[in-house]
Parts: structure tokens; C-alpha cells; sequence
């Protein structure tokens, strides 16, 4: 195991109006290659700014990207971003097929080559007979898992995820976790998921980072010594995992707490 | 079927009924210059034989397309430009604002000047009138793209002409089309606003003649040939906007019938 991604003194300040944000103060942290690490922090800890960082979206302030040594300076072509809102992240005019296939013909990719990773990545969230669909003709959790499937046919080093089930109902939403879980096992491919949502974390995650609220620092650290099998039913009734969400939840709101100092919490 | 039969009705229901409004009122008609429908109907086939089709409402045809043509290929080009801008937007928009409001046949003397009283000059005219709606609507398109879609298309390297080709322009083809459709009608009227300037042949340029010859049913048969051939070019351009927008209408049947 070697640290595919090293992120150290990252910062990230918003100049508006004379005003100066300061959105995340000093982040190091690294995701060993084939890792599944979930950042977890209270709402607006700049969570999403910390991805797109990551991702090349945003410049940072000052503090480094790393992506298997080389520095990050745009959107590399080992990462693959899949967004919380689908159905502004799927283009409309196409049908789902070619969303998938789009990034990969800037790959230049040979036609059969790409024919056989979209039908692939298609069939491996369970949408193999969707390809000639809109994605507005699918529903949510649907769309999300079309949005899953071009990132994995993008073949990328290292899979960001930012809040990509916030909007779907809580079923769709144990689904999709799941297949996140399967995708990840089968393929071995490393993982760094953004979420608010501190269950979720544990459930999905081999490692937790919690993030302090904003400016952002890393509060801890947690591994996840649950097995490596996990299923929404039994994982989630064990002793093991009630004790790490409560950990979770205590450091959240510590982090909270600190964020406001002498306030009620 | 039912439903389909009831759909004709509603279609040329009204139609059907103007027809005959005019037919009725216009019938024994003794004024010179309202002559009855009847007497414009059959007037019709000897004046617009095979040989005036050619000579007369062809070139004007091929006038307006290729002033519309062109005036889109602008008007897209400089609208994707002053969309994606802000520093270009800022510096055009005034200069825009006031050339739109210019109307285009007060231009028709001031062109004549440089590209002559030729088939240059009438297509120049078309096309500096028809430019407008394309450009200003394609601008606001392209400035409207939704910014997870933009992000989405950088982070997958989706960037230079396959980004404007696949992305800016198909988000904005809504706009685009509703530019498009603008410009048409305006197109139509200026074809045969510049034919009535130094002409020798075309559809404005043959009324004009009628009218100045006092062949009045005649006169009428061009402009119910006119208004023909702009319902004719409007279903052409709804047959290619269903093709090219079908997502867009149904995206939003979809968004409308759900909450």
C-alpha cells in the first residue's frame, strides 16, 4: 500500500466584497490506493470546496495535491467526480449511452474500445438496458448510478465523491451504498466520499476523517474495524458500528462546539 | 382516431372559417381594389405559372436563405463568444442595444451604398436584420449554462470545441431555436422589403409591378403566395426543431407532470 493521494497544508480562501473567507485553514491527510475514506463534518464545513480542491476544480490557497507524486493542477485524467446534483451533472441531450461514452472520446479512445467500457460500467450499476434512455426518463437514484457509470468507465486512479446521494430517498439511497460497496471490492478502485451524514459514513467507509467546522482542520482520524463484508441490515444493528457512529457523532458535535466558543451549543 | 380527427378540427377550424368569411364578404364585390376571392382564386393559376415560380419566387427563396443562413452562422459565432465572456459582454452590449433598435429597412439605402443594388445588397439586407434575435438570444444561452454541467465537462476534460460543440451550444439550442424562429419572420419581410428597392425580379419586386399596373387581383394573388410560403418555411422549421429539441420538450413534459 502506498499513499495514491497526499493532501498537505491545503488552504482555500474566498476573497468577496473586501472580505476575506477563510473556507478550509490547513488540511493533511493521504488515501492509500485502493482505499475507501469518507470525510464526514458539520453542514458547511467546506466539505464540497475540499473536493473540488482535490479534484483540480478549484485553485487552492497555499498546500499541495498530490496524485501518485505529481502536483494537481487541473482536473487530472486519473480522477473521475461524481456531483450531488445529477440531474444537473447528466447532459439532457444525451441519452444515457453517450453521457457515458463523451468523456472517453476526449480520451481518444478507440469506438469499440469505448463501446465495451460504456456497456461494461452500464452493466456493473445494474443499467445495462438503459443505454438508449434520456437520463431525465430514469429517476433519481437511476440517474445517480448513470452518473456512477461514467465515472467508472473514465477508468479513473482515484473516485471522488461529493454528497452523491443527498438527494434521493432513503432506499434508493441504502442501494446505492451498497453498489458503492460492490463496485469498490470488485474493482479495487480507490474512493475518497464527501458526506454529511455520519451512518453513512461508517457504513461505507474503511477509514472516517472527520473535518472541524469551517475553517476546516482535520479533527480525527477513525478507522473502521468493521468486517469487510457489510449489508444494510446486520452492519448497522451491530454494537460495533453504534459504537463508532457515536464517536462520529460526539467529535461532530465537539467540532461544533469549538466553532463557537463560550456559545450554548 | 377520434382524438386525431378532433385535432384536425381544431387546426383547421379556424382557417376554414376565415376562408369562408372572406369568400362570403368579398362575394359580388364591385370595388376595384377589393375584388372577390373567387376572382383572386382563379386569377391565381395564370399568374403564378411554372415560369414565374422560377423566375420570380425562386430568387427570392434562395435570397432569404442565404441572408438567413448567413446571418445565423453569425449570429451563433458571435453570440457563443459574447456569452462566454463577461469582459466581451460588457464592452458589446451597448453597441448591441442600440444597433438591434436600428430597424433594418432604414439600412437598405445606407447598404445600397457599399455592396451595391445587386443580390449582395438584398441578402446583406436579410441577413443584418435576421442576425439580431440569433445573436442576442444565443449569447444569453450560452451565459445561462448551468455551472454542475460546466464543472462536469472540465472535470471529465471536456474542454476547446468539444465543450462549445457538445455542451455550450446543445445547452443553449433552446435559446438558439427561439432566436432562429424570430429571425425567420423578420427574414420574410425584409426579402420583400429589399425587393421593392431597385429590383428586377422576385416576389416583392412582382406585387410592387402589380400594383403599380393596377392588376389588383393579380396584386393579391402574391400576397396570399406570400403568406403561403411562410407557413410553408414556419413547418419546415418546427419539423427541424422537434428533431433538434426533442429532449428539451421532453425533459420538460416530464418536469411538468411530476411535482
Amino acid at each position: 500500500m502506498h499513499a495514491l493521494l497526499e493532501i498537505s497544508g491545503l488552504r482555500k480562501a474566498y476573497e468577496g466584497s473586501g472580505r476575506r473567507t477563510e473556507a478550509i485553514r490547513d488540511l493533511t491527510f493521504s488515501v492509500d490506493a485502493g482505499e475507501l475514506v469518507c470525510l464526514v463534518g458539520p453542514s458547511g464545513c467546506g466539505k464540497t470546496t475540499l473536493l473540488k480542491c482535490v479534484g483540480g476544480l478549484l485553485a487552492p490557497t497555499g498546500g499541495d495535491v498530490l496524485l501518485d507524486g505529481r502536483r494537481v493542477g487541473g482536473p487530472p485524467p486519473g480522477m473521475a467526480f461524481v456531483f450531488q446534483e445529477y440531474g444537473r451533472s447528466l447532459f439532457p441531450w444525451m441519452r444515457v449511452g453517450e453521457n457515458v461514452e463523451l468523456p472517453l472520446r476526449q480520451k481518444k479512445l478507440s469506438k469499440p474500445r469505448r463501446r465495451e467500457l460504456v456497456s461494461d460500467a452500464l452493466e456493473s450499476v445494474g443499467l445495462a438496458d438503459a443505454a438508449k434512455a434520456y437520463p431525465w426518463q430514469l429517476s433519481g437514484g437511476m440517474q445517480q448510478r448513470v452518473a456512477i457509470a461514467r465515472a467508472l468507465a473514465y477508468e479513473p486512479e482515484v473516485l471522488l465523491m461529493d454528497e452523491p446521494f443527498a438527494a434521493v430517498d432513503a432506499q434508493t439511497r441504502a442501494d446505492l451504498e451498497d453498489l458503492v460497496r460492490g463496485l469498490w471490492q470488485q474493482r479495487g478502485i480507490t474512493i475518497l466520499f464527501v458526506t454529511h451524514d455520519i451512518d453513512e459514513a461508517v457504513y461505507l467507509g474503511e477509514r472516517v476523517l472527520i473535518l472541524s467546522a469551517s475553517p476546516t482542520v482535520v479533527q480525527e482520524q477513525l478507522k473502521i474495524d468493521l468486517p469487510g463484508e457489510r449489508d444494510q441490515l446486520h452492519t448497522r444493528a451491530a454494537p460495533r458500528f453504534t459504537e463508532l457512529r457515536t464517536h462520529v457523532y460526539e467529535q461532530i458535535q465537539a467540532a461544533k462546539r469549538e466553532a463557537r466558543p463560550g456559545g450554548a451549543g | 382516431m377520434k382524438r386525431a380527427l378532433a385535432r384536425l378540427l381544431f387546426v383547421l377550424g379556424l382557417p376554414a372559417l376565415l376562408f369562408t368569411l372572406w369568400w362570403v364578404a368579398s362575394e359580388g364585390s364591385t370595388n376595384v381594389y377589393w375584388p372577390s376571392l373567387r376572382t383572386i382564386l382563379r386569377t391565381f393559376p395564370d399568374v403564378w405559372t411554372g415560369e414565374r415560380l422560377r423566375g420570380d419566387v425562386l430568387p427570392s427563396v434562395l435570397r432569404l436563405l442565404g441572408g438567413y443562413t448567413a446571418a445565423a452562422v453569425v449570429g451563433v459565432a458571435l453570440g457563443a463568444v459574447i456569452g462566454s465572456y463577461r469582459s466581451v459582454r460588457a464592452v458589446c452590449e451597448p453597441v448591441l442595444e442600440f444597433l438591434r433598435a436600428l430597424p433594418p429597412p432604414v439600412l437598405i439605402p445606407v447598404i445600397m451604398l457599399f455592396a451595391g443594388i445587386g443580390d449582395t445588397m438584398r441578402i446583406v439586407v436579410i441577413a443584418s436584420g435576421c442576425v439580431w434575435p440569433i445573436l442576442l438570444n444565443t449569447a444569453e444561452g450560452v451565459r445561462a449554462l448551468d455551472s454542475v454541467m460546466s464543472e462536469t465537462a472540465r472535470s471529465y476534460g471536456i474542454t476547446g470545441t468539444a465543450r462549445l460543440r457538445r455542451v455550450v451550444l446543445r445547452s443553449a439550442s433552446p435559446q438558439i431555436f427561439a432566436g432562429l424562429r424570430q429571425a425567420l419572420s423578420i427574414g420574410i419581410i425584409l426579402m420583400v422589403i429589399s425587393e421593392m428597392f431597385a429590383a428586377g425580379n422576385g416576389l416583392g419586386f412582382t406585387i410592387v409591378q402589380f400594383q403599380r399596373g393596377f392588376a389588383i387581383p393579380d396584386m393579391w394573388t402574391g400576397i396570399l403566395l406570400l403568406g403561403l410560403l411562410g407557413f410553408l418555411l414556419s413547418v419546415l422549421f418546427q419539423l427541424v426543431e422537434r428533431r433538434v429539441l426533442g429532449w428539451y420538450h421532453g425533459r420538460r413534459a416530464v418536469t411538468r407532470r411530476s411535482p
